[in-house]
């Protein structure tokens, strides 16, 4: 269980540590000294069939820090369950020391001051050092991109895209599924589709009207003697998640039937390896692992999670590679007869200041920068705070965002989506164009102003947090929970949908929320046709110039029970 | 940010949201199940009903049932104002029995199948369809 009492222990934990450590070029010079590509890339080859894994990068083509999850709760049989674990608890289910890389990559605690000890991490051009190892040892590894490749950033979105095909073309992937790349437009989708030299994959993507398959299932390679077929599933939620008028006439869902049928299909044209790449998130892939027999290997996507070993379902294997960049996985199979005989998995962190970048895809990841520079550059302001978002309930850099919507659009309460994406920001860092932009970059920024009543806002936020802690996963839809500026709520995540929020309060008064009273809400990001206001990111770097420095105080207006 | 009691006792009552269905519509469902069923008990399995976890569109649901040996099927949307959606009905001659349709969900509900078979006797199952208003798909 979570009290507040915790939440407010671990800020202070964190703030403590990052005044003790502060920063000094010493420490990280330490790390590059302990931590060697050579070490970070060393593999045993095994098997006679190597399976590359990258998921979720949202555009980020640069070393980023992206601090992982403080709470990240599971319900129902998913309580207590990887991914569903964080800080010491993680550090101890997988053996890992704090203050160390791996508790830096994997973990949120010290974030600030391992941050600077150990750098930054991802970049696609130190990506494709580690693919460069890999295929060395393995010439005809699968590189497989779980999706929410194409969206993210400024540059992805004046380019729609372009900027991260081209670079990921440079990779030379497999396959790939998807979810935010819709959000660029069924058109653009199907333009870029047509361009790319491997197949974009999603059984569960079909024509609305007539139901019938819309993309290609699966595709079947030969690798190692070994008949392998890698299956596609798209984020089941699009068209609830993101706004559905931007791909109209596709339909998605889990379709648990379909996948068990396509299963069968490959199985029975001689698949001796069935890979789901897979864009559901963790737990329903967990659930469909455990529903659907057959599947050797799940590559996980969505929900963000790096997991530096495999969760094994009966006899499917589930992979977490995380976000942005940030890690690789290799697994290597020893596949005869139809039967996996055994595995070998390392995650690999990737670590910029320690994994030289490979320097054509440099050159390439700057070349597409090159028309945007001076714009992504610009200086808005500087952050005395930590900011991040990744988090089931409020992160600082949504509290920021929050803080702008009520100011610039004098509102009285904020609501902020609860998307996974979006790096963080160390204390001191300046806050660049390009860093807004990586947290706010979409189609669809329109920030509203609307008026809500009380009874209203208990209904959103009883809807979302069904979204998130409905006990089945198949009813889990989308994100984390909507974050929320101006009000106060407690929330029992164990309740059923309608019963978990109460004390809904507005913060500048102190007074419980009249359920008939209309109070102005600013927000972002509707998935409503039509919607209409400035660009999100204008709002917040209106704020952030006005302040100058933003300072971003420890939110205890949500009080979580229940877990 | 404090509360008193009061406050929160009030706000908890103010926010009371009312899961089960209103008497009147509970009463419409049991009504509409008893006519088809003639008051006979009703079994499980050998029906299937398929249809989405999360409805992308409330207004269009697509669902499909299927009950082999089935000489008549009636599907319900339990949260319905008026629940009764249609009964298929299918003669000897039919080579399946299975039908598919799209249905208008009110909200979060239950959908029910009931299959009369070929011996008289009754089946049925059931799916929550769940009905959001949306939102922020991470």
């Amino acid at each position: 269980m979570i009290s507040r009492r915790d939440f407010l222990q671990a800020s202070v934990a964190a703030t403590a540590l990052y005044g003790a450590s502060g920063a000094g070029n010493w420490a990280r010079i330490a790390a590059q000294q302990a931590l060697t590509q050579d070490q970070l890339l060393q593999f045993d080859t095994f098997g006679n069939v190597t399976l590359i894994h990258i998921t979720d990068i949202h555009a980020q083509m640069r070393p980023v820090w992206f601090r992982e999850p403080e709470v990240n709760l599971g319900v129902g049989a998913a309580n207590g369950l990887p991914p569903h674990v964080t800080g010491h608890d993680f550090l101890n289910l997988f053996n890992l020391r704090p203050g160390t890389p791996e508790a830096y990559a994997l973990t949120y605690q010290d974030f600030s001051a391992l941050a600077r000890t150990y750098g930054r991490m991802g970049g696609l051009d130190r990506v494709a050092t580690v693919l460069a190892a890999i295929r060395a040892d393995r010439p005809d590894a699968l590189l497989l991109d779980g999706g929410d490749t194409w969206h993210g950033s400024l540059t992805a979105h004046r380019t729609a895209g372009q900027d991260v095909v081209n670079v990921m073309n440079a990779l030379a992937p497999d396959a790939m599924t998807s979810h935010w790349e819709f959000t660029f437009g069924l058109a653009r989708v199907s333009e870029i589709v047509d361009s790319l030299a491997f197949p974009f994959l999603g059984a569960n993507i079909f024509d609305a009207e007539w139901d019938e398959p819309a993309y290609d299932p699966f595709k079947m390679f030969e690798r190692g003697g070994a008949k392998i077929a890698v299956i596609g599933q798209a984020f089941p939620y699009l068209p609830i998640a993101n706004p559905k008028w931007m791909f109209p006439g596709l339909s998605f869902g889990v379709r648990e039937d379909r996948m068990a049928e396509v299963v069968a299909e490959v199985r029975a044209a001689g698949a001796d390896l069935v890979v789901l790449l897979s864009h559901n998130g963790f737990d329903v892939d967990r659930k469909l692992a455990a529903q659907v027999p057959g599947i050797d290997v799940i590559l996980t996507g969505h929900t963000h999670d790096a997991l530096p070993e495999p969760v094994q379902v009966g006899k499917t294997m589930l992979i977490a590679s995380g976000s942005n960049g940030k890690f690789v996985t290799r697994l290597d199979l020893d596949v005869q007869g139809g039967q996996v005989r055994g595995f070998r998995h390392k995650l690999i962190p990737i670590f910029a200041d320690v994994i030289s970048p490979d320097p054509e895809i440099a050159a390439l990841i700057e070349a597409e920068r090159a028309p945007f520079r001076d714009e992504l550059e610009e200086v808005l302001g500087t952050t005395d705070s930590l900011l991040y978002r990744r988090g089931n309930f409020n992160g600082t850099w949504d509290d920021l965002i929050c803080n702008a919507l009520i100011d610039e659009r004098e509102a009285d309460i904020a609501l902020s989506p609860g998307f996974r994406w979006g790096p963080s920001l160390l204390p001191g860092d300046p806050i660049t164009r390009e860093d807004l932009f990586n947290a706010t970059s979409m189609s669809y920024p329109q920030a509203y102003r609307t008026e809500m009543t009380g009874k209203m806002l208990h209904t959103v936020l009883e809807d979302v947090a069904d979204n998130l802690f409905h006990p089945d996963p198949y009813y889990q839809q989308g994100g984390d929970m909507v974050r929320v500026g101006g009000m106060g709520y407690r929330i029992d995540v164990s309740r059923p949908q309608g019963r978990r929020i109460t004390d809904m309060t507005l913060l500048k008064t102190g007074e419980a929320l009249d359920p008939a009273k209309s109070y102005v809400v600013a927000g972002w990001a509707s998935v409503n046709e039509g919607t209409e206001g400035p660009p999100i990111w204008e709002v917040v770097e209106n704020h952030i110039r006005r302040q100058g420095t933003v300072r971003v105080d420890p939110n205890k207006s949500v009080q979580v029970t229940g877990a | 940010m404090t509360f008193t009691r009061r406050q929160a006792i009030a706000t908890g009552t103010g926010f009371a949201v009312a899961l089960a269905l209103p008497l009147p519509a509970r009463a419409a469902l049991e009504d509409t199940i008893a006519e088809f069923t003639a008051g006979a008990a009703v079994g499980e399995g050998g029906i299937t009903l398929t249809a989405p976890e999360i409805a992308e569109n409330g207004n269009t649901v697509p669902v499909e049932v299927d009950a082999p040996g089935a000489v008549a099927v009636m599907l319900l949307a339990s949260g319905n104002p008026s629940p009764d959606v249609c009964t298929f009905s299918f003669g000897s001659l039919a080579g399946a029995q299975r039908a598919s349709t799209r249905i208008r969900l009110a909200g979060t509900q239950d959908v029910i199948a009931i299959a009369k078979m070929g011996d008289g006797s009754f089946t049925r199952t059931q799916s929550t369809v769940k009905v959001t208003i949306g939102g922020c798909g991470g």
